[in-house]
């Protein structure tokens, strides 16, 4: 239905531009929102160790004044939506001009950027709050919510740009605030590590997004134009050579694998969770990680053409989003810190918004971004409460039995879990529910539409959507469920703190946040309820999608709406609950009466009694890697694969599959033989060997100038330069 | 004027840069060196502007480049002396033939 509203509605849309610069107040100055904890920043920078609240103060005004203002230009958006159609703000101004070519900077608002902006001020607002109270007597606590205000003020600088440039240094912006925060600790080793890593990986992928940049400037129709909206007209007017688009796309795809973690370039992540965990809540769920998505939302024209994914049922994009999102979803099965596996979640998460945008469901992908936010924003900072009551965040080791301790803690975090896991009503399943539509691989009970056929797309998905509540379950179980186990040796935490006696709920400031988070993480959800959601009154379905799709906008691509299908959700909420029941099951009846059992803690024995009793030692081992090693698929999965199933398949196999096997491997043993002699030995080999002798060759000689001296380099240089300089005297006198 | 003659004294300014970046131990008068390759290029930007200027047109921007590249070289010689500053206190030596931990 859906669908063919769209259609009607991008025939009815006159041809030109759908921007204009003048529009309400708050739209036309949105730039004060990024403007204000930039301010702050430089702020707190200066005087904030002169102020009452050692510059906290300042740093929560700002970004509490920044959310008044993007919640005002939310309202704005949705008068002028209302009023015109889409039509898009921009205002820029230049910002240099090197020959014919002017560099601008400007603000493009749009339904996608306000999002953004309320998701980044409300949540960094939220972290704030929390910060004051979490990293309450660190030492560097002004220096900290200096860099809090400008990660967020980044992140909205990057999410208002109006040209390709602009989001460079914005993006550039998100990953030195995220380095600095990552290091915040940065006296041991493995923290400052981690930013390293953090920041060289995203390197990686920045020279994709540099190259993708300055292709999109000289392929744009001839343009020369930085200008995102101009850029995205000119594809969608069929302006530019597929050649161009699809280095461009697979360029930016490089900058978006390393910023939002998507497999290959995904394990600075987990490693990210050294910095302190409010900073891990900011990260993963409303800044850095998510400005990845949002540029693909953003460029989505070049995305679109560039990966052919109209009509198609594979491209490279939804296909990393897939593989990203059940990789990401095993991994945070073998985690015992409480904070990796949400990271491994968060990976696994950001794989279905990257595969969502990969099918063309433009805006399932930016609604689960949207809906992501809150839950996970919550997650983190729900284990962030447990681990400030624990002082650390093994949850083997140090937690277990926190719902005792910690209620108001404990519901927060199951609401967050519910909603991460997809399960009926909250956040997650209405927003997972439309990237498994919008897949348009669903063909029972009729066709769904969208923009393709990606069924092995749809079944990674749910394959996910059951890895997520198995997951999930196993953490909340280690976490708040069973008997304590900490406190038995002094555990020093990321402050010093020594701990003593029960861990205690946490105070009013974290407590407030996490309510917050967990309330709208239940209600998100209903703002893009699926079209024909016969429970409610058709003008409260699709808001969402209303609200940010630029539809029938000149810089958008026309994509397909797939239909919302009743059996699909159905069907991936039962799969969800499957993956939940199987792992409670595994974890609160199993594992839990084998630890009463035993009386041991899932760890074993404290190191020191294991050294000296090596027969205990070796039998609490023993359970821990049978038992506890969080091999849920060696004991579940595979269990099940073993029994019946593999009776079956053993039966087909031995009597059908092995005779033609036997046949066709007598055939192709002898095959191979030859192939192997003549082509694998002297051709392949050979070359193969020789390549290695050159290169070896050549590493002896250059060995010699890499001799650490720097006016060796140095002279090597005015060398090569006055090389140079002579090939040009050439070349020119030619 | 005589273009020639500031183009002269800048390459022998850069010579004496380049010979100075390239012998002297002292990392402190390498520094001083590489501000003289910087000022003998900022001389060709002046000379250049200057020649291009009469009563009729005016073009600065060879002036202007050339205070953009004076406030460069005064962030590289901050950084420069702080870096130089930091291996002395570590090995109480700036003598930069012994200095090779960049090697690979």
């Amino acid at each position: 239905m859906s669908f063919l509203v769209a259609l009607a509605e991008s025939d009815s849309v006159p041809t030109g531009s759908t921007v204009t610069d003048s529009a309400n107040w708050f739209l036309e100055y949105a730039w004060l929102v990024p403007l204000l904890p930039a301010l702050s920043f430089v702020g707190i920078l200066f005087f904030g160790k002169r102020m009452r609240y050692k510059g906290a103060e300042l740093g929560i005004a700002a970004v509490a004044l920044s959310f008044l203002l993007a919640v005002c230009a939310g309202f704005a958006w949705l008068a002028h939506h209302d009023d015109g159609g889409y039509v898009a703000v921009q205002k820029s101004t230049q910002w240099l001009q090197s020959g014919s070519v002017e560099f601008g900077a400007g603000i493009l608002v749009d339904g996608l950027s306000v999002m953004m902006l309320l998701v980044v001020t409300i949540v960094s607002l939220l972290v704030h709050v929390y910060s004051t109270d979490y990293v309450g007597d660190d030492k560097r606590y002004t220096h900290f919510f200096a860099f809090l205000s400008l990660f967020t003020a980044a992140m909205l600088f990057f999410v208002l740009s109006d040209n390709i440039l602009q989001m460079l240094v914005g993006w550039e912006l998100v990953g030195v605030c995220s380095f600095v925060l990552i290091g915040h600790w940065w006296e041991e080793k493995p923290n400052s590590d981690a930013a390293l890593k953090a920041f060289l990986t995203n390197r990686v992928g920045d020279v994709g997004l540099i190259i993708g940049t300055i292709a999109l400037f000289f392929a744009a129709g001839g343009g020369r134009t930085f200008d995102t909206v101009k850029i995205n007209e000119a594809i969608v007017g069929g302006d530019v050579s597929q050649a161009a688009l699809v280095v461009a796309s697979v360029c930016l795809m490089a900058a978006v694998m390393s910023k939002s973690g998507q497999f290959i370039l995904h394990t600075w992540l987990p490693d990210a969770m050294a910095g302190p965990t409010p900073v891990s809540a900011l990260i993963h769920a409303a800044t850095m990680v998510v400005a990845g998505v949002f540029m693909i939302a953003r460029l989505y024209p070049v995305f679109f053409e560039g990966m052919q994914i109209g009509g198609s049922s594979i491209n490279l994009m939804a296909t990393i989003g897939a593989i990203t999102l059940v990789f990401g979803g095993l991994l945070a099965f073998v985690q015992d810190d409480i904070k990796k596996v949400l990271a491994y979640s968060t990976v696994s998460q950001l794989g279905y918004m990257v595969m969502a945008l990969g099918v063309g469901a433009w805006t399932a992908a930016v609604f689960h971004l949207f809906t992501h936010a809150f839950f996970k924003a919550n997650l983190f900072l729900g284990s962030g409460s447990v681990a400030h009551a624990v002082h650390s965040f093994d949850m083997k080791k140090d937690m277990g039995g926190m719902r005792k301790f910690m209620p108001k803690t404990y519901v927060t975090f199951i609401i967050g879990s519910l909603a991460l896991a997809g399960l009926f009503p909250l956040a997650g399943f209405w927003s997972k529910d439309e990237i498994l539509v919008g897949t348009g691989g669903w063909g029972l009970f009729g066709d769904t539409g969208g923009n393709g056929a990606y069924t092995f797309h749809l079944l990674m998905g749910m394959f996910g959507a059951a890895l997520t509540a198995a997951y999930m379950t196993r953490c909340v179980y280690l976490t708040f469920h069973g008997e304590y186990r900490g406190g038995h040796d002094h555990a020093h935490d990321e402050h010093g703190h020594e701990a003593h006696g029960d861990p205690h709920e946490s105070g009013p400031r974290i407590l407030v946040p996490l309510y917050i988070l967990s309330g709208l993480a239940i209600v998100a959800g209903f703002a893009n309820l699926p079209g024909g959601f016969q429970l409610v009154p058709d003008s409260w379905t699709e808001r969402f999608g209303h609200y940010v799709e630029p539809v029938g906008s000149s810089y958008f691509p026309k994509i397909a709406h797939a239909t919302p299908s009743w059996s699909l959700a159905v069907v991936a909420s039962v799969v969800a609950l499957g993956g939940a029941v199987v792992a409670a099951y595994y974890y609160f009846v199993k594992v839990d009466r084998l630890s009463k059992e035993t009386e041991a803690s899932l760890t074993g024995l404290p190191d020191g009694l294991s050294k000296s009793n090596r027969l205990a030692g070796a039998g609490h081992r023993v359970l821990v890697n049978k038992y506890y090693l969080d091999h849920f698929y060696e004991r579940v999965i595979v269990a099940f694969t073993k029994g019946p199933l593999a009776r079956a398949a053993y039966w087909v196999n031995q009597n059908v599959i092995d005779r033609t096997v036997d046949k066709a491997g007598e055939t192709a043993v002898l095959a191979g033989r030859h192939v192997y002699d003549i082509v694998d030995q002297s051709v392949i080999d050979g070359f193969v060997d020789g390549s290695g002798r050159v290169s070896d060759a050549t590493g002896e000689e250059l060995r010699h100038i890499n001799s650490g001296k720097v006016q060796n380099y140095a002279a090597i240089l005015f060398a090569m330069a006055a090389v140079l300089a002579g090939a040009f005297l050439i070349i020119f006198a030619l | 004027m005589l273009l020639n003659q500031f183009l002269l004294l800048s390459a022998v300014l850069f010579c004496i840069g380049v010979y100075g970046v390239l012998a002297r131990k002292n990392g402190v008068l390498v520094l001083m060196s590489i501000e003289l390759i910087l000022n003998a290029v900022n001389i060709n930007l002046v000379a250049f502007a200057a020649l291009n200027t009469d009563a009729l047109n005016t073009d600065v921007s060879g002036d202007v480049f050339a205070l953009f590249t004076i406030a460069v070289a005064a962030a590289e010689v901050g950084i420069g002396l702080a870096i130089v500053l930091l291996i002395y206190r570590n090995r109480r030596s700036i003598d930069l033939s012994e200095i090779d931990l960049m090697k690979g």
